[in-house]
């Protein structure tokens, strides 16, 4: 209890005093996944759509696989993404490893899919809805595609911003590709784990606070971005 | 859309132009606090950003034999010299050296303290079968304890139940031990900083064989063509110059010393 | 134009996991006036209607209405039994076949005035579609098939579970369509409404055309026993 109180004080002082590590920690934590996941969201959301939509041989196989690797251990991909990069590795003359580049790519491969898949499960729903009508009016693949998006925002919002969720509160696979190195690659997560592990519960336990009210924020900034809560809801 | 571009353009926008360099260093040193003192130094007077990535010895050897880092600095003498072996470094410059220490519960059930050598501690455990928290990450520290418990005449694979090895970090190994009200073997820096002592308490140091060297290695540039050689050469120049030894002899948590600088100066 | 929209059906059978639920039919229909398919549950009186509107997989034999499937299906409009609303407001479900076929905006503002008024929901056209009424849905449904000005339309049980009023009002708007010239296909379960609206009538039983004829000459004596049998209320299998 004692050390939850000492996290709220902490958290507290961070914030009104503004203090310039957390700021820095904070915008690159936001750079980092919100960079993921619009590089995610341009893959998962098509891809979930189309999927949703086309009927192909592979197409169970498909989904069945996006299902699975939704449930990727992100240390698993930090691993492998590690590997890859590494400047022993395949990819190593790029030189990302330990970079916030490294970070997004790791993330865009834990968030993909599952927006992917959360698109797939709303959109097929939609189109089980508005098929027919469609159909009817001789729609074209792209008219039809472009009217379960733009009818579908919601749920579109929806998946995305559980991958947001996932990305920022992600720590083993960006600990690993990242570096946690100060002032370069050091997020809100693994500033906490770092802080967990020297014991300093009071500040870890501060940072997480900002995390959680970051995700907050995040979450009521993009729907007023979008203005869905004033379309009224169906 | 245009909006959350926008967003994402204004974070993107601050990106850092100094010179960089990657130096690979135990968590021991980190957890010090003593990176913070040397790190704007070596900016304010080298103009040179070091990153540094925390990470176990064993990583950090990784890290050089891959080329992911220019440097690595950690305390292993052993493995640091295979490293420097295997054409992986071009050679190992010691810099300072801090020391190791027994950590437990202050009722000090197995009576370690007053003992006069770290193998009578250690037999002093086994006897009393008190729990004692290992790293078990195959780090420096890790490597020491086992070194320990072997000169002490045990086999670590063999020990009981009550030899708990963690697989994580000091502080983590520090926090379990904490929880655990159990034996450790801390480097007195990561001990001196650590913030949730618990019930715990420092109970035997001072055993030369303690002595923790830390070493500079700098990866090798013609297995690695890519690393910064240069940056690598100026951290050397700079941390076994005067002002680096100043800087180490003079760091102090509650008043204690921590690191003694012990580098052979060139000039 | 009429001439041209003029459907006949040669061999046309539909099979759903290796039953046949329609055909083979062949028939001629009528090339205008209203049209109206009853029969029991499960004769295949939606198959028929998609069959004609070109939607259905036949997989065996051919729809022609003597002009190109594509061309054809443009000109056609169909409501469907549980009205599809999309998920936006009154007056963009009316603008959206508008839009699809390129109509410029002030055209489609025009239109979706008239319509909106005809269908009595000018007042509700900001009012998201999904929270109508049901007969409010089944209007909008109607007034957005309409709204393309079709050759052809097709009507699934367009008054299933709706209350009197709004029968009515259903039913007096398709008599407006069909005085303007537009072909009229519909399938209904009341017999009533079938007598009040149909030029022709149409009795399938177990996907066959079982019984047609003029509307007058078939509600006064039905060709089969079958059809009669159904007239009277009873269970024809």
């Amino acid at each position: 209890m004692n050390d939850i109180w000492s996290g709220l004080q902490a958290a507290f002082w961070l914030l009104i005093t503004l203090d310039r590590d957390l700021i820095e920690i904070t915008l690159r934590s936001l750079q980092v996944s919100l960079s993921a996941l619009v590089i995610a969201s341009a893959i998962a959301l098509p891809l979930g759509t189309w999927l949703a939509i086309r009927r192909f041989r592979f197409r169970r196989a498909a989904i069945a696989a996006l299902n699975a690797l939704m449930g990727l251990p992100p240390v698993v991909v930090g691993l492998i993404v590690y590997l890859l990069l590494s400047r022993s590795g395949p990819f190593g003359v790029l030189g990302l490893l330990f970079t916030p580049t490294a970070m997004i790519i790791a993330q865009v491969i834990i968030i993909t899919p599952l927006i992917a898949s959360i698109t797939h499960q709303a959109m097929r729903e939609l189109w089980a809805e508005y098929h027919d009508l469609l159909i009817s009016l001789n729609t074209s693949n792209w008219q039809r595609i472009k009217t379960l998006i733009f009818d579908g925002r919601r749920a579109l919002l929806t998946a995305s911003l559980a991958g947001f969720g996932r990305a920022i509160g992600e720590v083993g696979a960006i600990m690993i590709v990242g570096g946690n190195i100060d002032n370069a690659t050091r997020v809100l997560t693994t500033a906490i784990a770092l802080e967990t592990g020297k014991g300093d519960f009071a500040l870890a336990l501060g940072l997480g606070f900002v995390l959680i009210a970051l995700a907050l924020v995040v979450n009521f900034a993009i729907h007023v971005l979008s203005r869905t809560e004033r379309d009224g809801r169906w | 859309m245009i909006r959350v571009f926008a967003f994402l353009a204004l974070i993107w926008g601050s990106t850092a132009t100094a010179e960089v360099m990657k130096m690979a260093v135990t968590t021991s040193f980190h957890n010090s606090g003593l990176s913070d003192v040397l790190l704007p130094a070596i900016a304010r007077d080298t103009g040179l950003e070091v990153q540094l990535l925390i990470v176990g010895t064993g990583q950090a050897l990784r890290l050089g034999e891959a080329g992911d880092v220019d440097a690595i600095l950690v305390h292993s003498k052993a493995a640091e010299e295979a490293f420097v072996a295997g054409g992986y470094g071009t050679h190992r410059r010691e810099i300072m050296y801090n020391d190791f220490v027994f950590i437990g519960p202050s009722t000090d059930d197995a009576a370690i303290a007053g003992q006069g050598s770290s193998t009578e501690v250690l037999t002093a455990i086994a006897r009393a079968e008190a729990a004692f928290v290992s790293r078990g990450d195959d780090s420096g520290t890790h490597k020491k304890e086992r070194a320990l418990w072997s000169d002490a005449g045990f086999d670590t694979d063999t020990l009981g139940d009550w030899y708990k090895a963690v697989g994580a970090g000091m502080g983590a190994s520090l926090n379990t031990a904490s929880s655990l009200n159990a034996y450790i073997l801390a480097d007195r820096a990561s001990w001196l900083n650590f913030g949730n002592k618990g019930d715990l308490t420092l109970l035997f140091a001072g055993d030369p064989v303690l002595f923790n060297q830390y070493a500079y290695l700098p990866v090798n540039p013609e297995r690695h063509p890519h690393v910064d050689s240069d940056g690598a050469t100026t951290l050397e120049d700079w941390l076994t110059s005067d002002a680096a030894k100043e800087l180490i002899n003079g760091y102090a948590i509650n008043g204690e010393k921590l690191f003694t600088f012990n580098a052979v100066q060139s000039d | 134009m009429v001439d041209v929209m003029r459907a006949t059906l040669h061999d046309a059978v539909v099979t759903r996991r290796g039953k046949a639920i329609l055909g083979p039919v062949s028939y001629q229909l009528p090339s205008e006036g209203c049209t109206i398919v009853i029969g029991p549950n499960g004769a295949g009186k939606t198959t028929l209607l998609k069959t004609l509107h070109g939607v259905e997989r036949l997989s065996q034999g051919r729809v022609d209405w003597g002009i190109p499937d594509e061309i054809a299906r443009q000109q056609q409009a169909y409501v469907f039994q549980s009205p599809i609303m999309l998920r936006r407001s009154v007056r963009q479900n009316l603008i959206f076949p508008l839009s699809l076929s390129g109509v410029s905006k002030a055209e489609a503002a025009e239109r979706v005035t008239y319509w909106a008024g005809k269908i009595g929901l000018a007042k509700m056209l900001d009012r998201p579609a999904p929270r109508l009424s049901g007969g409010e849905k089944q209007k909008l449904a109607l007034a957005r098939a309409l709204i393309r000005d079709p050759a052809v339309l097709f009507l699934d049980e367009p008054c299933a579970n709706l209350d009197g009023r709004s029968t009515r009002e259903i039913e007096s708007l398709l008599l407006d369509v069909q005085k303007s010239g537009t072909r009229v296909i519909m399938t209904t379960h009341d017999l009533g409404q079938a007598k009040r609206l149909a030029t022709d009538m149409l009795f399938l039983l177990n996907g066959r055309i079982n019984d047609h004829g003029p509307a007058d000459a078939f509600f006064a004596a039905p060709a089969s026993p079958e059809a009669r049998a159904f007239l009277n209320g009873d269970i024809v299998e």
